[in-house]
């Protein structure tokens, strides 16, 4: 132990290897830091900055940051905790999302970490952007007012497998998820649900079909214990269906 | 217009001169923008099969940046600068003075498809605006008569290449020279110092100058190109950042109108120090008028043995330069984002580290240096270290341009030793009857009367030049409102706290500017900033903020005068929404139940 090189999260003292972010040294020590758009199959992305962290007075992705010898680094702090409730609150507002109606209810991480940051309500004035639906593919489904451009689709599609079926287009708040097919529909892409980008998204927005509800509430998910307990929506499938 | 080729030849044309890489994609996109006003879906699927890039990346390429349009603007794209000091002079009742003329709504091409009238931000002729680009070519000095004159031009179908030369006319406006405006170094003069010694040399003088970024962040520029020399890779790359989009600042533009040789020969510089073969001007798209004579340049250069292969003589000193052309995206001005650009992707910036002098442009090594950092790199080479930091401050040594725009009667370019006051600078600028001065751009800060007395300095007030004056007649609300929207709308929208953010903010202004804001909203407003300021991903997230923070504290009085007395309103304006309701069914305000006043 002694000869490992470590770091402090908050005031839990972590091992690290060379070359690992503070997320990594994280999710390896099971300590907890909320995250969206971060997924440790894939290259990290530092996007949702729902992972920030306090580092040498500054707020740092952890998910991007290095690690090094005995950084010091704050997570569970009130006012780190605060900061990412607002950033939940965003992502909310900015999106349609409606729990009550979603298939995704319960087992959604962007709803589980909002109840792990303590989120009560939406807070800022809603965007109500207008946002389509896909239903063209015979077994995927795709809500757009659920996505949260954490981009998980469009890398595990592009590195995984090889198939660039998801971009982001438009700038700014008009920034939106795009299907690569000459009409824009997934039916006329080379999607499968196979596909490890079906497996993926952490919302409600990629949404596999014929298997609506087929865990009911109660059993889902995050209903009986928290994300720091649980684990990334994407981790839980794989052990579900992988 | 000339018969239009089919568009397959053309891409046929672009493909043999510039290559098939997906790098040269934004370049190739520009171009059939620039020829077709748009860019045609079958021009989309032919360059994703050209370029393997997939259609919905090219199409995810087209809407990140404002130029590029995947709907005809026509014959004649005229988009109208929209920076504030555009607004003081009067840019928005010609906007819509042209509108009414030519019988088309803001950003809606018109019916027959010739024309379309829009917006766009800063063009970087705010000391001879307003200003306007038609086709990508600068239009400076509009006024009612010119404005009547482009609309019988375009009425008549007369091509912008045949208007009157005088539209087009961008003058240098120099004010005030001092040691790097009053130097010019003799061709070649600065790669000869380094001939004759050697990179290390070179680099400790450059060191001892103390030469630090003229963007505004000061890194130092020895220990950038040290480090880029001393990183591992297989190629190493010079990039000049001459996408100067900060609203105010247009300080590039003469030099690279009028002092192009100590650019290149800046670049090429850092190019023998670093030891790099291939360099890049990534010129901001509102310069386009530039890119003829910056080639030619270039083309003398090559000519007379400064670029091309063995320079001066000297075997295996091989360094050359392309230009890039931005298509407006302000984001692009942030380093890694302009090397994403070059890349030919959507100007996202990348995450830090590793920093673009171990992993730039394609991966590789790279420095990246602003215009006036590379002119001044050669004027160290050329006169020495001391020459150099005999003016300035201790920590700021050398000289600032500053583009001077806004209430001031002499607008232009001032030249001044670090360390002069702001009280100094609107003296000589004509700019005495201040009420702020907005330094170093939207991104800036808000200076009031009371900071006059602060310097121009990296340990003071740092800035890459942008500096607008604000007269005591001015809405300074109206100033915060203008940097809102701009930030909103060059978000990249990468991250959370800006794409949202900035939006949230903007909102905010616009129902505070509207009357209708409450104490409870400039709350939200300092919560929101305070986060993006925290939290975002980058330096354009974290200073987007900047304007609202600081009149939040510095200029209270502009908020609080519109403030409602009630503690809380909703940003939704009933009467409003309730009004086309009311036409159609004849009724008003008075009839409604629970109305009591008339």
């Amino acid at each position: 132990m002694s000869d490992n090189k470590t770091f402090t999260l908050d005031s839990k003292v972590i091992e690290f290897q060379d070359g690992d972010t503070i997320m990594d040294a994280a999710l390896r020590a099971g300590a907890y830091i909320p995250h969206l758009c971060h997924n440790p199959e894939f290259e990290p992305h530092g996007s949702c900055r729902v992972c920030i962290v306090g580092v040498n007075g500054r707020r740092v992705s952890a998910c991007t940051q290095p690690v090094t010898e005995g950084l010091q680094v704050d997570s569970n702090s009130a006012a780190i905790n605060e900061e990412r409730r607002a950033l939940l609150q965003m992502l909310f507002v900015e999106g349609n999302h409606v729990c009550p109606a979603c298939e995704k209810s319960g087992a959604c991480q962007l709803q589980a970490v909002a109840y792990y940051a303590g989120m009560l309500e939406p807070h800022f004035t809603h965007f109500f952007p207008r946002r389509s639906v896909d239903a063209s593919h015979a077994d995927i489904a795709i809500d757009f007012n659920r996505c949260i451009l954490c981009e998980l689709c469009v890398r595990a599609s592009r590195d995984m497998d090889g198939k660039n079926v998801f971009s982001i287009a438009g700038r700014g708040v008009g920034s939106h998820l795009v299907v690569n097919s000459p009409t824009g529909k997934l039916v006329d892409s080379d999607f499968s649900a196979s596909d490890k980008a079906a497996q993926v998204c952490p919302v409600g927005a990629i949404l596999h079909k014929h298997r609506g509800y087929d865990r009911p509430i109660g059993e889902r998910l995050y209903d009986r214990q928290p994300i720091s307990v649980v684990g990334d929506v994407a981790a839980q499938d794989d052990k579900d269906h992988g | 217009m000339d018969p239009v080729e089919h568009i397959s030849d053309f891409i046929e044309q672009l493909t043999a001169a510039d290559g098939n890489g997906p790098e040269q994609l934004l370049q190739h996109l520009c171009h059939i923008q620039q020829r077709y006003s748009f860019i045609p879906g079958e021009a989309v699927d032919l360059l994703s099969a050209r370029l393997s890039v997939p259609a919905s990346t090219i199409k995810g390429v087209i809407g990140f940046y404002a130029f590029l349009h995947d709907k005809a603007r026509g014959d004649f794209d005229i988009l109208f600068s929209d920076s504030i000091t555009d607004h003081m002079l009067g840019s928005r009742e010609l906007v819509h003075s042209l509108c009414r003329r030519l019988g088309v709504e803001l950003g809606v091409p018109r019916a027959d498809g010739r024309v379309t009238v829009d917006l766009t931000s800063c063009t970087g002729m705010c000391d001879q605006g307003p200003a306007m680009l038609v086709n990508g070519i600068a239009v400076t000095g509009l006024d009612q008569a010119r404005i009547e004159t482009i609309g019988g031009l375009i009425d008549s179908g007369t091509r912008s290449e045949q208007w009157p030369g005088e539209f087009f006319r961008v003058s240098d406006n120099i004010q005030r020279r001092d040691l790097m405006l009053d130097s010019t170094i003799s061709e070649g003069s600065a790669l000869r110092a380094l001939l004759n010694g050697d990179s290390d040399k070179m680099l400790d003088e450059l060191d001892r100058s103390a030469l630090r970024g003229r963007g505004g962040a000061g890194f130092k520029t020895a220990t950038k190109w040290g480090f880029c020399r001393a990183a591992p890779g297989q190629q190493r790359y010079v990039v000049c950042n001459a996408d100067e989009g900060e609203p105010g600042t247009f300080k590039d533009r003469i030099l690279l109108n009028s002092y192009a040789d100590e650019v290149f020969e800046g670049m090429t510089l850092c190019a023998g120090v670093i030891g790099a073969s291939q360099g890049y001007l990534y010129l901001r798209g509102e310069y386009r008028y530039l890119l003829e004579p910056l080639h030619n340049v270039l083309q003398r250069r090559r000519q007379a043995g400064l670029l091309g292969r063995n320079i001066l003589g000297r075997d295996g000193f091989d360094f050359d330069i392309t230009i890039h052309l931005g298509a407006g995206a302000y984001i692009c001005g942030e380093e890694s984002s302009l090397i994403e650009s070059l890349e030919g992707k959507r100007g996202i910036p990348r995450k830090r580290p590793p920093f673009p002098v171990t992993s730039g442009f394609q991966n590789q090594p790279t420095v990246v240096n602003n215009v006036e950092t590379f002119v001044a790199a050669a004027q160290i080479a050329a006169y020495g270290a001391d020459w150099f930091r005999a003016v300035g401050t201790a920590q700021s040594t050398g000289t600032k341009l500053l583009s001077i725009s806004g209430d001031c009667t002499r607008p232009g370019i001032y030249e001044y030793p670090f360390g002069v006051s702001i009280a100094e600078v609107l003296q000589d600028c004509g700019g005495g009857d201040a009420q702020a001065v907005q330094v170093a751009g939207a991104a800036g800060s808000t200076l009031p009367p009371g900071d006059f007395d602060r310097i121009i300095a990296f340990e003071d007030v740092a800035t890459g030049g942008s500096f607008m004056v604000f007269n005591q007649q001015r809405d300074m609300l109206d100033a915060v409102q203008n940097f809102a929207h701009f930030f909103a709308h060059e978000s990249c929208g990468f991250c959370t706290p800006c794409r949202v953010g900035g939006t949230l903010l903007k909102d905010l202004v616009d129902k505070v500017h509207a009357g209708r804001g409450t104490e409870y909203d400039l709350q939200q407003m300092r919560e929101i900033g305070g986060l993006m300021r925290l939290a975002s991903h980058c330096g354009l997230g974290t200073t987007a903020p900047n304007p609202v923070l600081d009149t939040l504290d510095k200029f209270p009085a502009i908020y609080r005068s519109r403030l409602c007395d009630s503690g809380y309103e909703p940003a939704f304006d009933l009467d409003a929404a309730l009004q086309a309701a009311r036409q159609i069914s004849g009724r008003d305000r008075s009839s409604a139940p629970g109305e009591t006043d008339t």
